[in-house]
């Protein structure tokens, strides 16, 4: 397989994986801020921001920290690279560019996603805001299924593994700023705050079923933690992204012949992320160790990179 | 126009019947309603348009892709007709190849007069920079489409050579698998010679012209400039059926003068590159500097015979609108024999009394750029309002030399689908020709652009041309395949198989 | 005459390049009034050298070479030995007929004020030869030499319109102003030695050559309005300088380059 499309594939991978989160993270920024007992405002958008890691072009632009302005910056700001309209831009570009390698449901997958911005206008009320997020998630999810019944080779596994490295680098992002915020000084821990905003992280991962299947105890922040982080059960958890990276990097080391760099990196973090213990690494310094595991996972996309010689 | 035309299946101008051998397609139009015709050709645009068959319209912004209209109705040759044509195609393109190979190296045709000099050497299209490479096998227009016209029941003329990288191939491919699904009566009417193997005949002549000693399984490419290009479409579709990657020049990276691409494994040496991009942007180094398209040290691999370039770089020379007028002498000189195939006639406008003659005669004529294409830079005389003819007359004056000047044709016409039902449209015909090392073949069909406008003669798709399928008969018209299909019996259910076709592996 | 030469390239990169593509122009050929007598390229960093010839029939050499490289020096050494010869180019194996020459380039187009100053230059000339010898004499006196380095993209036309003119400037001149006439011309680089206290050169030297039915090509320096002799060693030839030019390069890698040329062209005898 040529070099670029390898590097399209996996780029359409993470683009679209990308996508997709910044549509869960609005719909359930949205949620808490204005479907909660206690409105979060202002609070719940710049966390928004901050996960995302757009504080600052957000601020550039002059707008202000409403509803409105945030979900039209993470969704149709053409000018922000990091918004949903972009991102499935991009998606679509790395689509074009491996046409004949996707199934005629992928590509259309992408495509649809891609046509939901044509001419559209700034989703003012939140009906229409969730509209539009619930749009983007129906052609991520047809996507998703897509690659699922496309032929098990090369295409899919590249796609896969950008897909892969993208979601732990969301969940990471979105733990670590939203804990955070959720410890703020004097906060009772369990309030009725800190319960929607726990509730927000489960929204956007789509965990809130399974943590109930997972932990009878009610909702406490610490299963939450155990349950991004360690369980490789929940397709969107560290745990299980480190895992699925390994996975599908020895996939292609079969098929290629092509085992290098990547792989070592991907093995030895997934070894000894089976042995973490999501309450030691609360004891240790949660921040810290997310902090460490997105620097880790940028190393590896970075090897990946080398690895298959997308440069 | 005023002038009644051939018709290629009705005959000659004021027959009511079609063409004997044609009896059978003009029943099928009498008794197939307008609007089932309809519906079928609806259905082949919808295919066309999902599986992505555009090209983009330059000058448009990049929302403009749109496919080429699609009209149901064949244009049919008859089997003595296709063999006279092929003869005189490989002649031609024999001659083509014959020319490249002397204007490049010898010179022999300038040093005996056959040809003006500075028509060939002030021509911008012969490139100094690849004199005296010798493509591997002497082969150097290995995909040749030649635009043909008809006025006649055996006037076929030569319209224009095209020597570079002739498109439009994927539409005789998929034309007929529209038809072969929509029409399949057709086919069992009449034996038509299948054209699905051109994607094997072109891997079998891109292997053929590897260069020596590369093994018997060369890696082959298609260079793409990219998916922002108008025939984008064609240069996937013909990858995938070759099974061959589609590179762009990124992809490519030149080293030791040996032409590597790169893979998720490594570097995979490359022998035979199919490349669609023009020859300013092959390589920087050697020609347009400026161009981010282009493999830099890709002249040097090739002049080092590493490589097999097709077409070869430098082709334009024997396309050119300018060198047209000569093609007779050129199959002449090379060829021994007369020229089978024969030229519209042609005035060189940088000749005096040629221009003094176009000049008088605007009004009958057309006029075309000699180096333009895809129908911009021409006038047709007939139908051009006063105020173009005279801004054509200025242009003729000031620059004689960039012109030349042919009669108004009555172009043969086909029905076509019209707003107010079936009705004649002119046609032109593209053939393709294939060069490897050992010899030339013709596909046995082509691309038939149609102008859908009434009397329109222009049937370029960027000036609302359409296609049509081309039908080349087999020899023998009395071995009809048998109507209805074969009929399956399986655990008591009875299944009826789709029809035989003539054309093996059609519905892959 | 023995002349050695010594000339060094060196292209600094602002960030490391992934790999490199350079086609060199700096071999010159033996004629009937030229011998190479020794001849070296050395390049600094790990690469691949192929030699090659390119559609003009000058020998080339294809420089590969693989990243990271932050830049890279190209040393060229040799000796030549040369002999009187009128500026009459003979023993040079033409690979495209003289009519090419009448062709221009994006850099060399016709230029209605070039031709104007040409028809003037050769008015009284008897001959061909004598009407290139006006011109090129002409051209001497119109300009004052600049010694710099020439402004990259800078057309004859554009160059014609200046008062100073460096020796690419003039040659490229030089071949409108004779193509206007009819005189197939074209560029030719390579060395020169001087007498001049100056010994080290911002480039390789520029002149031209124009063809003179009987006597075939005639070089002309427009810079010493005089035709090149011993003291000249001719490296390749084509339409305009970029044709013939002595590094023709292609990098893959972001940020901006820098280039510094020194040449140097002793008299050994």
């Amino acid at each position: 397989m040529l070099s670029r499309t390898a590097s399209s594939l996996y780029w359409l991978g993470r683009y679209f994986e990308r996508a997709d989160f910044i549509a869960r993270l609005v719909e359930a920024t949205v949620r808490l801020d204005v479907l909660s007992s206690q409105p979060a405002g202002e609070a719940a958008w710049a966390s928004a921001l901050a996960v995302t890691e757009t504080e600052e072009p957000f601020a550039t632009l002059g707008g202000n920290l409403s509803q409105t302005e945030v979900v039209r910056f993470l969704t149709l700001d053409s000018s922000h690279p990091g918004s949903i309209v972009r991102c499935v831009d991009m998606a679509r570009n790395n689509a074009k560019a491996v046409r004949t390698a996707l199934t005629r449901e992928a590509w259309t997958a992408i495509n649809r996603a891609w046509l939901l911005f044509e001419n559209r206008t700034i989703p003012r009320s939140t009906t229409d805001q969730m509209n539009l997020v619930e749009a983007v998630k129906t052609e991520t999810r047809g996507f998703e299924g897509a690659v699922h019944r496309m032929l098990r080779n090369q295409t899919t596994w590249f796609i896969r593994l950008g897909q892969a490295v993208e979601r732990a680098d969301n969940t990471a992002r979105l733990l670590d700023v939203k804990y955070h915020i959720l410890l703020p000084e004097g906060e009772r821990l369990g309030g009725a705050i800190d319960r929607d905003q726990w509730t927000t992280i489960l929204q956007t991962v789509s965990a809130v079923t399974a943590y109930r299947w997972l932990y009878n105890d009610g909702l406490r922040p610490a299963d939450v933690i155990d349950l991004l982080l360690a369980r490789a059960e929940l397709p969107r958890s560290l745990a299980a992204s480190v895992e699925e990276t390994v996975d599908v990097l020895n996939l292609l080391a079969k098929r290629t012949g092509n085992h290098g760099e990547a792989d070592r990196m991907a093995r030895m973090r997934a070894s000894r992320m089976a042995k973490t213990r999501s309450g030691e690494v609360i004891a240790s310094g949660l921040h810290q160790f997310l902090q460490a595991f997105i620097a880790e996972n940028a190393l590896l996309h970075g090897a990946i990179g080398r690895q298959f010689k997308f440069q | 126009m005023g002038k009644q035309a051939f018709d290629e299946i009705m005959g000659t101008p004021g027959d009511t019947t079609a063409r004997p051998e044609l009896a059978a397609l003009g029943h099928w139009i009498e008794e197939t309603p307008d609007a089932e015709l309809r519906r079928r050709q609806e259905a082949a645009e919808t295919t066309f348009r999902q599986l992505g068959i555009t090209f983009a319209v330059y000058g448009e912004n990049e929302a403009a892709e749109r496919i080429i209209p699609f009209d149901i109705v064949p244009r049919v040759f008859l089997h003595d007709e296709w063999t006279r044509l092929s003869e005189g195609l490989v002649q031609r393109v024999e001659a083509i190849n014959a020319f490249l190979n002397d204007i490049y190296g010898e010179r022999r045709i300038l040093k005996e007069g056959i040809l003006p000099e500075d028509l060939v050497l002030g021509n911008a299209q012969f490139r100094p920079e690849i004199a005296g490479i010798r493509p591997p096998h002497g082969v150097w227009a290995h995909i040749c489409g030649i635009d043909l016209v008809r006025t006649g029941p055996d006037d076929f003329f030569v319209l224009e050579d095209n020597a570079r990288t002739p498109s439009g191939v994927s539409y005789m491919l998929e034309n007929r698998e529209a038809m072969l699904r929509l029409c399949p009566e057709l086919f069992r009417e009449f034996r038509v010679a299948a054209v699905d193997s051109y994607p094997d005949l072109l891997l079998e002549t891109m292997k053929s012209v590897a260069p020596h000693g590369t093994g018997s399984n060369p890696t082959c490419v298609l260079l793409t400039p990219g998916h922002y290009n108008s025939a984008y479409y064609e240069h996937s579709f013909l990858a995938d059926s070759m099974g061959i990657e589609l590179v762009e020049a990124a992809d490519l990276v030149v080293d030791d003068d040996i032409v590597w691409m790169r893979t998720i494994a490594g570097r995979v040496k490359v022998d035979v590159i199919y490349r669609r991009i023009d020859d300013d942007y092959l390589d920087p180094l050697v020609f347009r500097p400026d161009s981010a398209l282009g493999v830099p040290g890709l002249i040097a691999a090739y002049a080092a015979g590493n490589v097999a370039i097709m077409n070869a770089p430098g082709n334009g020379i024997a396309d050119d609108k300018a060198i047209y007028s000569y093609m007779p002498d050129i199959v002449k000189f090379y060829s021994g024999g007369e020229c089978k195939l024969r030229n519209v006639e042609t005035w060189r406008c940088r000749e005096p009394q040629a221009l003094k003659y176009v000049l008088d005669n605007l009004e009958d004529v057309v006029v075309k750029l000699v180096d333009g294409s895809g129908g911009y830079g021409m006038l047709v005389g007939p139908t051009a309002s006063k105020q173009e003819i005279e801004d054509f007359r200025a242009a003729l004056i000031a620059e004689p030399h960039r012109y030349i000047a042919q009669p108004t044709l009555a172009l043969s016409t086909v029905p076509t689908m019209a707003d107010g039902g079936l009705s004649p449209r002119h046609v032109d015909f593209r053939p393709f020709v294939l060069s490897g090392s050992k010899g030339v073949q013709v596909v046995p069909g082509g691309l038939t652009r149609v102008a859908l406008k009434e009397g329109s003669l222009v049937v370029n798709s960027s000036q609302g041309g359409g296609t049509k399928d081309s039908f080349v008969l087999m020899k023998d018209q009395s071995q009809r395949m048998g109507a209805g299909g074969m009929t399956q019996t399986m655990g008591g259910m009875s299944q009826t198989l789709g029809t035989m076709l003539p054309s093996a592996g059609a519905d892959t | 005459m023995r002349l050695s030469i010594d000339h060094h390239t060196i292209y600094r990169f602002t960030q490391p390049q992934g790999r490199l593509v350079q086609m060199l122009r700096l071999t010159p050929e033996n004629t009937h009034d030229q011998t190479v007598a020794s001849w070296r390229i050395d390049v600094d960093c790990d690469a691949r050298l192929r030699p090659g010839r390119d559609g003009f029939g000058n020998a080339v050499t294809m420089l590969y070479a693989e990243g990271p490289v932050d830049g890279i020096e190209i040393t060229v050494k040799g000796e030549v030995l040369t002999s009187h010869s009128d500026g009459v180019l003979r023993g040079v194996h033409e690979t495209l007929p003289p009519a090419l020459f009448l062709r221009a380039t994006e850099a060399t187009a016709h230029d209605a004020a070039i031709a104007e100053f040409a028809a003037d230059a050769v008015v009284g000339a008897r001959d061909r030869i004598g009407a290139l010898h006006r011109l090129n004499r002409a051209l001497h006196q119109q300009f004052v030499f600049d010694a710099g380095r020439p402004e990259p993209g800078l057309t004859a036309g554009a160059a014609f319109r200046k008062d100073s003119a460096t020796p690419r400037d003039m040659a490229q001149m030089f071949a409108v102003a004779a193509r206007s006439l009819g005189a197939p011309a074209r560029y030719v680089s390579g060395y020169h030695h001087t007498d001049f206290e100056v010994v080290h050169f911002p480039t390789p030297h520029g002149w031209a050559e124009a063809h003179v039915d009987g006597l075939g090509w005639v070089g002309f320096d427009p810079c010493t309005g005089m035709s090149p002799e011993e003291h000249y060693v001719r490296v390749a030839m084509a339409l305009d300088a970029a044709g013939a030019a002595p590094v023709a390069g292609s990098r893959l890698g972001e940020g901006g380059e820098e280039l510094d040329v020194d040449v140097v062209v002793q008299r050994e005898d």
